[in-house]
Parts: structure tokens; sequence; C-alpha cells
């Protein structure tokens, strides 16, 4: 599998907090990579690093390369509006926007790249829907209020919306979190089958979803990566005693 | 250009006219401020705190009884308007969890939203009509029932943030409930209340409208309360339409002394709010 | 006992008080709706359409003065509602800390002058001031339209319009403001991340989830403009006619009240002026109410969304 993500030397700061220490991880294609950690690890902190989200947040600093397709996104001649597009979100709890229908916000962040012809739009707003596994669904309220669904179908929807627009890389952070346990194994299902077209890494705290969804896995600790590998030989065989303690629950 | 530069282009456009909203905003400020520091210095003297106004067309004289006209004004309106107020608040903070709290802090609201020359109507057929003469009375009554909404509303909210704790300790004691609300919870609350009580009185030292045809004005001393009683607002609005440029000279001249003392009474309540908030226990 | 006794005289005195409220309100309807009976039984429903004041002939229609307050509080909120939202996002979203207190202190400055001062710079520097440079501007380059042509004095309706939207900013500004920062992140969050520009983040995110609490301060800031008196009565020209020219003076039901009550010469003309004080008074009360069930139900919604 191509790599698609290459972190280099990533450190992150929330003021003169380092959150990050020196972070080092592949992320390959058409596979889908977890980070797991206890809380405070850092993991959320490292995801929004590769959308170029961590930013945001008044007095915060990134340091070193994150290279997508050999590209270093925090170069000084990359806007990281560019970035956003091509590196899609989904959020612990699902964010559509609560005064545009279910079709205005999968077309949200086509509209915003100016693309207007209704044809076209009609034709990505279902797709995406379709992807997302809520067409069926919605299709006879499409125009209802993005927050007159369930929770579980707006994450589908907050989904659709990130599909829409066409990204390269799909980061979700803790996506079932606040879901029940039908709709998170739904949304489970949908990413074993994103995973075919998109990049895809997902943040969770439960190891469970890690072992099920994922086929590389990262350990964070306290803002350090301590190991990274194949899922299978993370959860049976872990090299470092941290991950072990983690894993049988000693902890987290 | 492509669609990406035009949206960031937009983005820059849009941001700067926001900032250009709020920083136009600062020219009449400016020009209000300007004018009444400007003219209004320039016609202050001695004379403008000693003297009553002089005959039409006369020039010279003062406003020294329109001053004192819009303090005694103030002080009768405290008198009924802050006990009442305050008992009210006290109500609404302690046995004002139901319907007809509710109905209070409605009613009190739209109390709030009248406009002030409809109370001044309201004040005239109670007050001016039975005494078949305007009177500073009227006028007090007035202000009083703007000042109410205000005071009441920042009783009941002080009265709330006095934490729980403090009325169960007093109430273990043994005393009544109105012993522990007065001398106990009232006291805590104070500060805050006086604040509200201080911007309340700012804002009816500046009310014109409703004095029109209450408190009416008067060019010498008013004799009793019964009688129409000079203030500084409404002095500044007949100086201001009428004819004469040395009477306009004063309006500037009284509208400056206006604005210091609401500025005065504003800094008053935030300096009271300040002593309140220095003490450790409300942080 | 004794505290039992004290308690309920307690109770009992505060219950009084806060229903001394209620009381004024009550009494205050009733005694101008008793004032204004002569004007009432003599011209009906038609005091509403009738666009003659004529004391003289004591015939009286309120039209002009609702027109007048109609219009004047409309161009107000026309120039107002852009600017507040321009300052409210400016003040919430893209001003440095730095600037953020000491400006809004500025713009709630505004709102503490008194009405009659306002005034009073209406009258010697507003009016001039259109009289000099804006209104011969407007009259050349956009004289085709009805709405400025004619002649222009300074006083008018223009000049109300505008001075009514200096004094209504602040209102709407700051309850605009506090909506805005009542936004949750996350919604900020998802436009960003699907690669919105600081302005379109702003524009998905946060206005349109705050709608509804804009509006509410919009009419806030209406019922406001409608009841203001002293600024008007002094830049407007009292005139009770109705033109379609901003220029015109014209005349506000709170103005004609302010200017010719203390000249009423006869039961029937202070009663007619009540009368418009009673008008005056539902109109403000609706559309106050209207204003606080709107920013009622977004601090509950506010509330609620931060409960989960």
């Amino acid at each position: 599998m191509e790599e698609r993500v290459k972190v280099l030397n990533l450190n992150a700061y929330f003021g003169n907090t380092r959150a990050l220490k020196d972070i080092n991880i592949t992320i390959r294609e058409k596979i889908v990579t977890a980070i797991i950690g206890p809380s405070g690890c850092g993991k959320s902190t490292f995801i929004r690093c590769i959308n170029r989200l961590h930013e945001v947040v008044p007095n915060t600093k990134v340091s070193g390369k994150v290279l997508l397709d050999g590209k270093d996104i925090y170069s000084a001649d990359v806007d990281p509006i560019e970035i956003r597009r091509k590196v899609g979100m989904v959020f612990q709890k699902p964010n559509p926007f609560p005064v545009l229908s279910i079709y205005d916000n999968v077309a949200a962040g086509l509209k915003l790249n100016g693309i207007r012809k209704k044809d076209y739009l009609d034709e990505i707003v279902e797709e995406s829907l379709r992807r997302a596994a809520l067409w069926d669904e919605v299709k006879d309220k499409i125009n209802a209020s993005g927050v007159s669904l369930s929770g579980g179908q707006q994450q589908r929807l907050c989904i659709a919306r990130c599909l829409a627009v066409k990204p390269e890389v799909l980061l979700f952070d803790e996506p079932c979190a606040s879901l029940d346990p039908i709709s998170t194994s739904k949304i489970e299902e949908l990413i074993l089958e994103l995973k075919k077209y998109y990049t895809i890494v997902i943040v969770t705290h439960n190891m469970q979803q890690a072992g099920r969804v994922s086929d590389y896995t990262a350990f964070f600790l306290l803002g350090e990566m301590i190991e990274f590998g194949k899922t299978q030989d993370i959860f049976t065989a872990p090299k470092d005693k941290r991950t072990e303690d983690y894993i049988t629950g000693r902890f987290g | 250009m492509n669609i990406y530069n035009r949206r960031k282009i937009a983005s820059k456009l849009m941001c700067a006219a926001a900032f250009l909203c709020a920083f136009l905003t600062l020219v009449p400020l400016i020009s209000i401020f300007g004018y009444v520091f400007a003219k209004g210095v320039a016609s202050i003297n001695l004379d403008f705190f000693i003297h009553l106004p002089r005959p039409v067309g006369e020039a010279g004289g003062g406003m020294s009884n329109a001053i004192v006209g819009t303090l005694i004004l103030i002080g009768l309106s405290c008198l009924w308007a802050i006990p009442l107020g305050i008992i009210g608040g006290i109500f609404l903070s302690e046995f004002g969890n139901n319907k007809l709290g509710t109905t209070v802090r409605f009613t009190a609201d739209v109390l709030n939203g009248v406009p002030s020359i409809v109370i001044g109507i309201f004040a005239y057929t109670l007050f001016v009509l039975p005494m078949k003469s305007f009177s500073a009375i009227s006028g007090a009554f007035a202000l009083g029932i703007i000042m109410i909404p205000t005071i009441m509303r920042t009783t009941e909210e002080m009265l709330r943030m006095v934490p729980r704790t403090l009325r169960e300790a007093a109430l273990a004691l043994g005393i009544s409930q109105f012993r522990m609300t007065v001398s106990i919870v009232l006291k805590t609350a104070m500060p805050g209340i006086l604040t509200g009580i201080l911007l309340a009185i700012a804002r009816i030292a500046g009310e014109t409208a409703p004095l029109l045809f209450t408190a009416f004005g008067n060019r010498v001393w008013h004799q009793n309360l019964t009688q129409p009683i000079a203030a500084l607002p409404l002095q500044i609005f007949a100086y201001a339409i009428s004819p004469f440029d040395d009477w306009r000279r004063q309006a500037w001249a009284g509208a400056f002394v206006l604005i210091v003392i609401i500025f005065l009474i504003s800094f008053i309540s935030r300096f009271v709010i300040g002593l309140h908030y220095k003490l450790p226990s409300s942080r | 006992m004794k505290i039992k006794f004290v308690d309920m005289a307690f109770k009992k005195a505060t219950t009084i008080a806060a229903l001394s409220v209620v009381a004024l309100i009550c009494l205050l309807v009733y005694s101008m709706a008793l004032r204004s009976m002569p004007a009432i039984q003599k011209f009906g429903w038609h005091f509403l359409f009738t666009g003659t004041w004529d004391p003289v002939k004591e015939v009286f229609g309120a039209l002009p003065f609702i027109y007048g307050t109609v219009v004047s509080s409309a161009l107000a909120l026309l120039i107002a509602v852009p600017v507040s939202i321009g300052i409210a996002v400016y003040l919430a979203e893209l001003a440095p800390s730095y600037i953020k207190q000491p400006l809004s202190f500025l713009i709630e400055l505004l709102a503490a002058i008194p009405s009659v001062v306002y005034g009073l710079w209406g009258i010697f520097a507003l009016a001039p001031f259109l009289r000099g440079s804006i209104q011969p501007f407007l009259s050349k380059y956009f004289g085709f339209l009805p709405l400025f042509q004619g002649e222009f004095y300074g006083v008018g309706m223009l000049t109300a319009g505008i001075i009514l939207s200096i004094m209504i900013i602040p209102t709407i500004s700051s309850i605009s403001r506090e909506v805005f920062l009542a936004v949750p992140f996350t919604q900020r969050e998802a436009a960003l991340a699907l690669g919105s520009t600081r302005w379109e983040t702003i524009r998905l995110a946060v206005l349109g989830y705050a709608r509804p609490g804009v509006l509410g301060a919009v009419i806030l800031g209406l019922g406001r403009a409608l009841g203001e008196t002293m600024a008007v009565t002094m830049v407007i020209g009292n005139r009770p006619e109705i033109s379609a020219s901003l220029f015109a003076p014209s005349y506000t039901m709170a103005s004609v009240i302010a200017n010719e009550f203390t000249e009423a010469t006869s039961n029937l003309y202070l009663s007619a002026l009540i009368e418009v004080g009673l008008i005056l008074f539902f109109v403000t009360l609706i559309v106050n109410i209207i204003a606080r069930a709107l920013v009622w139900r977004v601090s509950n919604k506010v509330k609620g969304e931060l409960r989960e």
C-alpha cells in the first residue's frame, strides 16, 4: 500500500505545554489506522495536526513535517484551507448545520467551492449519501432540517458532508463516542466499506472498536507514540510493556 | 482569477467590512463628545452654577435651579422606587419560583419597555390632573416607575447569587427568615444591588420626556414639591430649540454638566462593584 | 410563634411590593384608556386611518404619526442592522483581545448618552452636515427617486432615521455579540474542516445558528426606536404630513405627544393625544413581547445543548 501521510518529528504545543513529542508515523492508503491511548494522551491533537485544525486554537504551535503525498502541509506556500478540503474530519459529536436541510448540509462544501449547477449538485449529494449509507433513509425527506435526524443518522450525514468534497484522507475523532451500539456498528461497517476508497485514520478510546475496524494501530501515551504496528500484533503481542498494560486494562 | 483566490479576497473584504462597521460607529461617538466638551466647556463659568435663568432675550444667567431640580427629582424618585424595587426583588428571589413570580417578572419586563413618554402621560393622569398643577411629585412618580423594574431585576439576581448554604446556616441558628434575608443575605448582596441602583439613577438623570408635562420645568426656584420644578434635561431641551444664541450656548453647557453627572454615577457604580469582587468569597 | 408571625408578615410585605408592579401597569392602561375615551368615542377606528390632525377644527387622525413612527424606525433598522451585525461579528470573531474590551466599552458609551443630548447634537451638528454635504449629493445623483426629491432642510425623516439608528446600534450589537459567542465551537470546527475561509466559517457556522437570537435583538432595537422621543422630536421637523421624500419633515407618535401635550387647549385635543399614547403603548408592548420570546427561545436552546 502506498504511503499517503508521512509524519516526521511532529511536536505540538498548547502555549508552553508540549502535547505531542516527536511523533513519527506513516499512514498508508486503503487501510484503516487506529490511534488508541488513555484520555489526554494527545490522540485528538495528533489528528488535528493532519488537517491543520490544531492551529485554529489561539496560542498553539506546531513544529515538524506532515507530508501529504510528499508535500509538507505546513510549508509556507500551502494554504490550510486547501489542506482541509483534502483531509476531511468527522467529529465526536455529530455537528450538522441546524439551519440547513439535509441536502444543503451535504452540498455545503461544494457550494463553498463554487459549484452551483443544480444537476451536478444533485448527483454528488446523492452519491455522497449513498456512500455514507444514508440515502435510503433520507431520500424522501431530503429537505428536512439536518438536525431532525437521529444521532447515528446525523453522524452519517456529517460523513456524507465530508465525502461530498472528495477528500483524500478521512479523519475520524471518536466518531461513535456519543452513539448507541446499533448506530456504532453501522458506522463501523461504513468505515470498513469506505477504506476501499480513502485513507482512514480513526481515534478511539474503545479498544474493541480498534480491533474490529483497523488494520494498523498506534498507541499513544502522554504525547508520545509508544508503539505502532499491525493491529493484530499490537493486541496479541505488544512489544512495549506500557502498551501491554493499557491493552490489558491496567490503566486508562 | 480562480475560485480559490476569489473566496479568499471575499473573506478579506467581508472581514474588513466588519472592522469598518465597528470603527465607523466611533465617528458619531467622537463627534458627540467632541461637540459637548468643546462647546460645553467654553460656556461653563461660575454663573452657570449659581444663577437662575434670565428673562427671555437677556444674556447671562445660569441653570442653578435646573441642576438642583434634577438632584431633588432623583432624590424623591429614589425615596419611593428603591424600597419598592428592593422588597419586590426580595419577593422574586425568595418566594418567586412560581406562577406569581413569573407573572411579576413578565410585568416588570413590560414596564421596562414602556416608552418613557407614555409613563409621563400616566403620571399626568394620576397626579397633574387631580392636583391641577405640574409638580415635582408627579415627576418623581414618573421617574420612579422607570427605575423600579431595573432595581427589582438587579436585586433578584444579586440575591440569587448568595449561596444556599449561607441561608441554611442562618436558619439553622433559629432566626426568622425575615431576619436571615435582611441581615445576612441582603447585606451580602448589597454591593451588587447598589450598582444596579446607581445605574438606574444614571438612566433617569438624563430622562426628559416623562418630565415634559409632570415636572414641567421652572424658570425660578420652586416653592414646594407640589409646584413645577426645573430639571437639567428639560432646560437643555427648552434652550436647544429656542432661537437665542446665548440660550443655545447654555444648552451645550447643560449637556456637558449632564454628561459629567451621568458618567460620575457610572464610575462610582463600577467602583462599588470593584469593591464587591475584591472579596475572595465572590471568586 | 413570634418568628412565624414575623415571617408571614415578611412574605406578605414582599408580595405586595412585587404586585405593585402589576398594579402600576394595570392602572396605567386603565387611566390612559379612560382619558382617551372622548377621542375614542368621537373618532372610533377612523382615528387610525385619518390623515388630518387639525387642533383648530378639532379633527384628529393618528395616521401621520403612525406613518412617521413606522418609517423612521424602519429607516433606523435599515442602517443599524447591518452595522450592528458587522460590529458583533468583529467583536465576537475577529478582533484581537487587546481591542475587544476598549472597543466594546466605547460602543456601550453610545447607549449612555441621554436622548436630549443626541437631539442637541442632531440639531447643531448632524442636520447642518446633512444639509450641507449629504442631502445635496443624494438630491443630485438620486433625485430621480421620490425618496430624495423636494426641498431639504437638514431636519426631517432622514435625519431622524439616522439618529435613531445610532441610538439603537449598541442594543442590537451587544445582544447579537452574546448570541454569536454562544454558538458552540463544534459548529465552527465543522465549517473549518470543510475548508472554509474565515468569512465562510462565520457565515456557515455562526450567522445561521444565531439567526433567531439576532432577530430578537433586532426587534428589541425596534422597540427602543419606536418609543424614542427627545432626539427624534428635535430633528424630525414636527409636521403632521405624509410624504414620500425622506427629506421632508415628519412627525412621530412620541413627538406629537412631547410637542403638543402642554398646548392642548381642549379636552378632546388632550384625549386625542392620550389615545396616541395608548396606541404607542400597545405597539411597543407587542414588539417587546415578540423580541423577548425570540431571545428567550435562543437562550433556552443554548442551555439545553450545554446540558447534554
